[in-house]
């Protein structure tokens, strides 16, 4: 099949909507083909551009008491003596899960957005925007650019190749992508502020990305600073990446 | 007695969920947040009473939107803003230039909030409730066929258009301002 017939099929990849076993074979063609990942990586990031922008009016709460009326009984009436109960139960399974809803592995906007960013950056032609693999020189280019300063481990020593980076926005939120090498694979390691919504639905504490999303990845927050690495590469390599970042910081 | 309360209640649970949606939706057709809330109060007014037609089994999120559409267009705001619209085929609804391919320039106007959002709003009604109901709503083909009436040929012919559109109003935008 040529890249025009794999090409007509990109929208209804990216909104899932062919059969399992078409899904699988574009899957499949867009892992061997640079010029389809890039055009599905574009849909993808218009499809994205076009669901943030179009979340644009909330209702107001008075519409919301007069639809909730106009429907049914307020809610606290209806759950009557309840209500307190139903709190407290809520309350002791959130003890119990320590949190764990919040924390879950569930596959936030953040994540599925870090991972486009990723796979939208390999596919350009221009991966990073400036190439260096010193990190005196690539760190100083981000001055201006974003809104804080970060620190870059030394890797000598380490697998790992810084190849660049380029800016990024997560969320509208400017930041940092660096791009590492390692084992022929690439790594994006993307740092911005630790505030929202950004951060909205994340623990400080380190969190593995979702399985579902089908990259290695990890996040934590550190010195108001919220790092997300993410990798096809190996989990152990992205993990060693993770903790060289996580150490003390370097002049 | 006791069937009209359990089925206020079971419409209740199944209706509010959407309530933030349909109100997002219902504001972007009439542009205007006082004709939105009246919308959204009507179609749920007029869900209310026709709930005992709906059919369990079917989608009660396409029943309602398909409700609150059609409610909009007997509006005021809906019969203004149809006068606008074209009465010729989706072909030649939409005038759109060849696609200029320059992913960079593109991504750079996809950053912009706003600018992505005025291209939306530049849509003519029936590619802009398509895109919508996909990218916002996160509707499948099928599920956006049921809520506003078409066949679902019309839905992917629709939606491809709206995107070239909207894509091509923010690489137009883009050269613009770098001009």
């Amino acid at each position: 099949m040529t890249c025009d017939a794999w090409s007509a099929k990109l929208d209804a990849y990216v909104d899932s909507e062919l059969p399992a076993e078409q899904m699988e074979a574009v899957h499949s063609h867009l892992r061997g083909c640079p010029s389809c990942t890039s055009q599905m990586a574009e849909r993808l990031q218009l499809k994205r551009a076009i669901g943030i922008a179009g979340r644009q009016f909330s209702p107001s709460a008075e519409l919301r008491r007069k639809v909730q009326k106009q429907v049914g009984k307020p809610q606290r009436a209806r759950l009557g003596w309840l209500a307190p109960a139903a709190v407290a139960a809520v309350l002791l399974l959130a003890i119990f899960f320590n949190f764990n809803l919040r924390i879950g592995n569930e596959a936030l906007p953040q994540f599925r957005e870090i991972a486009d960013l990723h796979v939208a950056a390999l596919a350009g032609s221009n991966p990073v925007d400036v190439t260096s693999t010193d990190r005196h020189t690539v760190k100083p280019w981000f001055q201006g650019k974003i809104p804080f300063s970060f620190d870059l481990p030394e890797v000598a020593g380490a697998p790992f190749t810084l190849l660049g980076g380029r800016m990024a926005y997560l969320q509208q939120s400017p930041g940092a992508q660096l791009i590492f090498l390692v084992r022929q694979h690439k790594i994006s390691v993307f740092i911005f502020q630790d505030r929202p919504p950004v951060n909205g639905g994340l623990s400080s504490e380190q969190r593995n990305f979702p399985p579902s999303l089908g990259f290695s990845g990890e996040t934590w927050a550190a010195r108001g600073l919220r790092y997300f690495v993410i990798s096809d590469a190996a989990a152990d390599d992205v993990k060693a990446l993770a903790r060289l970042l996580q150490s003390p910081p370097h002049s | 007695m006791s069937s009209q309360l359990s089925s206020a209640a079971q419409f209740e649970e199944l209706a509010m969920p959407l309530f933030d949606s349909l109100y997002n939706f219902a504001h972007w057709l009439t542009r205007n947040r006082e004709e939105a809330e009246d919308l959204v109060q009507e179609t749920y007014a007029k869900a209310l009473k026709g709930f005992s037609t709906f059919q369990p089994g079917t989608n009660f999120r396409a029943w309602m939107f398909r409700i609150l559409k059609n409610s909009f267009l007997t509006s005021r705001a809906g019969l203004a803003r149809c006068k606008m619209i074209s009465l010729s085929d989706d072909e030649q609804d939409l005038e759109l230039p060849a696609a200029t391919q320059t992913p960079e320039t593109e991504l750079l106007a996809l950053r912009d909030r706003q600018a992505v959002r005025q291209a939306i709003e530049e849509l003519p009604l029936h590619f802009q409730e398509v895109l919508l109901l996909c990218e916002v709503e996160e509707m499948s083909y099928q599920e956006i066929a049921e809520a506003i009436s078409v066949p679902i040929g019309t839905v992917m012919s629709r939606l491809w258009r709206a995107r070239r559109a909207v894509k091509q109003t923010l690489l137009n935008r883009t050269q613009k301002a770098k001009a």
